[in-house]
């Protein structure tokens, strides 16, 4: 007998294995070494036991048994290496490859098809099926997929992760016997979300992306393990590259953050990257027309201008990007304090984070103790989650997949409070429909005593009609009642992880958490931003008020440890946010303005006048709404080009690696540095590694192993320090509300996300 | 001598048992009356007495599976009917259907009062159209009369029976395959365990059986168990319908106490049609192997003597085959069916009814190869026992017991002789 009473013994092919109960025996061979080949088994969907590839000899049973769908018990004898077991392998193996059409010479999956594996390793070397072959005619399902039946082996994987993984349900079966055959749930289309899990977890080339089809082989390319660009989640993409170009991006070792899971942009926006849009030289205004020049006459240009304001003691502003590299945020706020001596630095905000910092200020970080903050994939494991405004399946596409697999697996109670009919509903064990902007009054009302619900929350036909197409609950009564069991429900739970968007903010974050310490257990916080870098910008201080880890600029004992390290001073005032900088430029107080991978345009479209009254400099990609105001434009690689590290919603600092190159761009990294250095104020060389070395000692919670970044995992950052004084400015935090299918500039870009945008109103205005 | 025993079809040739007067005038509800006396474990037990076989095809004992069901149960418990009646050489359900549907109503209350359920379906095969309208009828006049609904006949008893007609799939006849189709899904076997009697319909333990068994179980309960196990012969009791279809010059379903022996049922059904002689013998359904003649002439039609034999009794659809039967026709004909029956869940099944259809096609045409019977035989060996639920074995069973049995006519058509049936034979033409 066991030790332990939770695991089992059995002996697999004469060795002795043990495993806790309830494992498939797949698994446990699995766990030994022991190969039990499978194409319909896939870990975390539901069973299926079709493919019959993992048939064993089990004692005492007459006929083979299928692996996946048998679990261990006490004493169990397995054989897996028997003629009978061969035989049976090879016979599957034949089986499907009856009506297979063997076109791999030119099929996308070739060299990295399950298929092709399993018949080397198990199959027959001769075929013996010498009747025609079933033929049909592929089929474009959306702009991304496309379906080549006589490819398909029917292991029903892209069905299961579809609807039980992507809760989308746009895949099923139709047909039977020979003639089965997975088809669109709706009509000759999905409509679904265009993930691409589907394609992804094909084991053949049955299915296949639109935008990846016929480009190469897989061997010709260089795999790359990147973070991606797009959210906040930071699931990791696997670029595959051909002559520094990036033709695809999957999850090809599912190593990252993600585990099996990547969305429509991760996988395939990147293909903004070879727009041929994207600036290749640098743009200097010459008689009132962005011209192009040298990258030497353009620096060159920039620094003497800055150089002259900064003498004449003019007034500067920057504001830093949400996509680059914690690097260059933290070399930029260097730039900005120490070489243009300004405080006046900024960043496009979309969560709150200096208000959960201040929350949780008096939470340490030591050792032992459990941190109030939660990292993405614990909540594929929690006990409950509260989940205040945001709608995940939009724009936190990773960590919706991981709710959804929490509930499936673990039955987790899931709490939402959202003014909109969010698709996360369908998980909820309660849900609470509140109006607009109502979110405040609500954690309110949940941390009070008070049974009586506030009118502000029960107003009848309060939510918001576009956003809630279902007739809203309109009894008050009914609402507050629904309110009230939501928060006693809520109460008995412990463990919670609670999760918030940009709804709660200021005030909000700090009732919030004030709530979440009356539950029971480790409550744990995730706030929600929405794009890569978001996080690193706030942690790396592109705050007026706060320098990296949310000292406080006020702070002398802060400023004093900084001006130590950066050599000079750092004015004790805070700065200009971003619209006081915008305001601050058109009322022609503003001598110049430095955007790095910024468009505060797209927000603030009025103040395109304004920006001409200072010496404007813009580093991006693209001729943005900004920088066509601008003076000087410098092009820069994007992420996907670069190394360095990004910090993702949760706090997850991952390194990223540079996949692609573009040639006649450089890094803002390289752009800050090489200004610096004109300036008389050199930073060193621009060495990623050396910098973050800096920030591993400087910024609170950024103290990570480098062996677990290198070795491309995950280390949550906790930058919480003693307190946090930090200005309330809620109304700057504007949250992008991207879609699926849209991310800003990238998005704009992306010949992708636009096909399937314009297909979605294709069929809309049909 | 060979007489028919007339107990289940002992309505067949009353127009008017289908209407619930006739029913009732012939003897009707009354072992429902009697039932409703009982407790349940005492029903459970005299159907445990009197033998009673599945007669879909498997010859599980009633009463043990219905013993299987816990008495406690947090979801609904469920009685279904599988009326899906689709194995080819089977027209059995199909009468009691047409002239007795009352006695089903009354075996399925009588189910449901055994195990406590207070829900009922009927799932009827999907061709079977005209007979769903007959149920329904039946179904409506028992609900009018108080025979389903609350409190049946004032006993306290609720029971309500619904009619569902398939959408003509073989597949759905696998209780598990059923259940799905009842829940409004694809038509496909479910993982077992657990097994309905655990987890059937809805989640909920269910007792699934065939219709004949159910339609059964009023002659049990009036006639006792012990009076009908002693119809037939040890542990195979009474009595089941035998559907003799094929050369038999009166083809027919006939009532025969089981351990009937083979000569005599084919004598009940005026032996082998136009004088001919007899070839093989299919005693169960296609789906099972089948016999050759003198094989066949010493069997008893129970389930235990032909699973001696290496058979199934199955759903009693028994073939008679002359002897101008080409067989390589025959196990073509069988192919095609279950490779348009396939429900292609699971790859041996779906790619090798297709495999073998092919093969056996082009074969009979006259395209067949040296090699080509080892291959069909190896690919039936690789389809059996290895498929997720037992149609793939109901298609390599036949195959591999013809292939066995009349090798030679294989060989024949090899070698280019004249088929038995004179329309193969011809000089061998390749189909492509």
């Amino acid at each position: 007998m066991a030790d332990n009473p939770t695991l089992v013994n059995i002996t697999v092919n004469g060795q002795q294995l043990t495993a806790p109960a309830g494992t498939l025996l797949l698994e446990a061979c699995r766990s030994a070494h022991v190969e039990v080949p499978s194409f319909c088994y896939y870990p975390g969907l539901s069973l299926q036991a079709a493919c019959r590839m993992c048939l064993v000899e089990i004692e005492k049973m007459p006929k083979l048994q299928t692996a996946c769908t048998v679990v261990i018990t006490e004493g169990m004898v397995v054989r897996t290496d028997t003629e009978q077991v061969h035989r049976a392998r090879k016979s599957a193996i034949e089986f499907i490859l009856t009506n297979h059409p063997l076109d791999c010479p030119v099929c996308d999956a070739g060299g990295e098809c399950e298929l092709q594996d399993m018949t080397f390793k198990y199959g027959a070397a001769e075929s013996r099926f010498t009747e025609p072959k079933r033929h049909r005619e592929e089929q474009q399902w959306s702009p991304i997929v496309y379906f080549d039946r006589p490819r398909c082996i029917l292991c029903y994987r892209c069905v299961r992760v579809c609807g039980e993984g992507m809760d989308v349900w746009a895949l099923g079966v139709g047909n039977r016997g020979v003639a089965a055959s997975i088809i669109p749930n709706h009509s000759d289309h999905l409509q679904c979300e265009e993930c691409g899990m589907c394609i992804d977890i094909c084991p053949v080339g049955a299915l296949t992306s639109g935008p990846y089809r016929y480009k190469t082989r897989p061997w010709e390319m260089k795999h790359v393990g990147a973070i991606c660009t797009f959210c906040g989640d930071g699931c990791k993409t696997t670029l595959g590259i051909r002559n520094d170009q990036i033709i695809r991006g999957d999850n090809r070792d599912k190593s990252g953050i993600n585990g099996d899971f990547l969305c429509v942009k991760g996988r395939y926006a990147f293909d903004f990257t070879q727009n041929p849009e994207r600036l290749k030289q640098p743009l200097v205004r010459v008689d009132g027309e962005l011209r192009p020049t040298t990258w030497s006459f353009a620096l060159e240009t920039v620094a003497k201008r800055f150089q002259r304001i900064k003498s004449a003691q003019g007034g500067f502003g920057v504001i830093g990007s949400t996509r680059t590299l914690n690097e260059e945020d933290y070399q930029l706020q260097k730039f900005a304090r120490r070489v243009l001596g300004t405080n006046n630095i900024d960043h496009h905000r979309t969560a709150d984070f200096p208000a959960l910092a201040t929350a949780l200020a008096a939470r340490t970080n030591t050792p032992g103790t459990a941190l109030p903050l939660a990292n993405s994939s614990s909540l594929k494991t929690a006990k409950a989650i509260l989940l205040v405004g945001n709608d995940p399946t939009n724009q936190h596409p990773l960590l919706a997949w991981n709710i959804r697999t929490a509930y499936r697996n673990h039955k987790t109670r899931l709490y939402v409070l959202n003014s909109g009919d969010i698709k996360l509903r369908r998980q909820a064990f309660r849900m609470a429909v509140i109006p607009a902007g109502g979110e405040a009054a609500a954690i309110r009302f949940l941390n009070g005593e008070a049974d009586s619900v506030p009118a502000e929350l029960t107003m009848v036909g309060g939510p918001d009609p576009k956003r809630w197409p279902q007739t809203p609950p309109s009894v008050p009564q009914k609402i507050a009642e629904g309110l009230q069991d939501f928060r006693a429900r809520l109460r008995q739970e412990q463990d919670v992880i609670i999760v918030f968007g940009a709804e709660v903010r200021g005030e909000a974050v700090r009732e919030l958490v004030a709530f979440g310490d009356t539950l029971p257990g480790n409550t744990r916080y995730i706030a929600l931003a929405d794009n890569a870098n978001s996080r690193g910008a706030a942690d790396m201080g592109l705050y007026p008020d706060l320098l990296p880890g949310y000292r406080p600029v006020a702070d002398a004992g802060a400023r004093a440890h900084f001006e130590q390290l950066w050599g000079g001073t750092i004015p004790a005032e805070p700065g200009l946010n971003l619209p006081q900088m915008l305001a601050a430029a058109a009322a022609g107080k503003l001598d110049a303005l430095y955007i790095a991978g910024a468009n505060p345009l797209r927000l603030h479209p009025s103040a395109a006048e304004g920006l001409r009254k200072a010496f404007v400099v813009v580093q991006d990609m693209f001729l943005t709404e900004t920088a066509r105001q601008a003076d000087v434009v410098l092009p820069v690689l994007c992420s996907y080009e670069k190394n360095g590290t990004l910090t993702n919603t949760c706090g997850e600092v991952q390194a990223q690696k540079r996949g692609g190159m573009f040639e006649g761009a450089k890094s803002d990294l390289a752009i800050i540095h090489e200004l610096a250095e004109l300036m008389g104020c050199g930073f060193g060389p621009a060495a990623e590694d050396k910098i973050f070395g800096e920030i591993r000692a400087n910024v609170k919670g950024y103290d990570l192993s480098l062996v677990q970044l290198l070795a491309g995992r995950s280390a949550l950052a906790a930058p919480l320090n003693e307190t946090v004084a930090h200005r309330d400015d809620p109304e700057l935090i504007q949250p992008n509300n991207d879609t699926l299918f849209t991310a800003g500039t990238l998005g704009r870009y992306s010949t992708t996300l636009n096909s399937v945008m314009e297909r979605r109103l294709q069929k809309e205005s049909k | 001598m060979s007489q028919e025993v007339k107990i289940i079809s002992k309505r067949f040739d009353d127009p008017k048992a289908a209407t619930l007067d006739g029913y009732l005038a012939s003897g009707g509800f009354q072992a429902l009356e009697k039932a409703l006396t009982m407790a349940p474990e005492a029903i459970i037990d005299e159907v445990k007495k009197s033998n009673l076989r599945g007669r879909g095809g498997a010859g599980f004992p009633t009463g043990m599976k219905w013993s299987f069901v816990p008495k406690q149960s947090e979801r609904p418990k469920y009685v279904l009917c599988n009326a899906d009646e689709s194995e080819p050489g089977t027209c059995k359900d199909r009468l009691i259907l047409q002239y007795d549907p009352f006695s089903l109503i009354e075996g399925m209350i009588i189910a449901g009062k055994a195990i406590d359920s207070h829900q009922g379906y009927v799932f009827i095969r999907g061709e079977y159209r005209y007979l769903f309208d007959i149920m329904e009828r039946a179904i409506n006049e028992a609900y009018r009369a108080g025979y389903l609904g609350k409190n049946i006949r004032g006993s306290g008893l609720d029971f309500d029976l619904y009619a569902h007609s398939g959408a003509g799939a073989y597949e759905c006849g696998e209780e598990s395959a059923l259940m799905e189709s009842l829940e409004g899904k694809r038509g496909i076997p479910r993982l077992k365990p657990p097994f309905p009697a655990i987890s059937g319909l809805y989640g909920g333990p269910t007792v699934i059986n065939n219709m004949e068994t159910l339609a059964t179980v009023p002659h049990i309960i009036v006639g006792g168990g012990e009076w009908y196990a002693n119809l037939g012969v040890p542990k195979n009791g009474g009595t089941r319908l035998f559907c003799l279809s094929g050369h038999v010059a009166r083809p027919g379903v006939y009532e025969l106490p089981l351990g009937v022996p083979f000569p005599r049922l084919l004598e009940v059904g005026g032996g082998v049609a136009n004088g001919k002689k007899l070839k093989a013998v299919v005693p169960g359904g296609s789906s099972t192997p089948m016999f050759t003649a003198e094989e066949a002439m010493g069997l008893n039609m129970d389930y235990d003597s032909i699973a001696k034999a290496g058979s199934f009794l199955g759903s009693g659809g028994v073939v008679i085959l002359d002897e101008n039967t080409c067989m390589v026709k025959f196990a073509l004909r069988i192919m095609q069916f279950y490779r348009h029956e396939s429900c292609g869940w699971c790859v041996p099944c779906r790619e090798g009814t297709n495999w073998l259809h092919l093969a056996l096609g082009r074969f009979h045409a006259g395209g067949g190869r040296e090699g080509d019977v080892d291959l069909l035989r190896e690919v039936s060996e690789n389809i059996l026992g290895r498929t997720f639920c037992p149609l793939g074995d109901a298609a390599a069973m036949p195959t591999l017991s013809i292939l066995k049995r009349f090798r030679q006519e294989f060989l024949d058509h090899l070698a280019g002789k004249p088929c038995s049936c004179g329309v193969s034979g011809r000089p061998a033409l390749a189909t492509h």
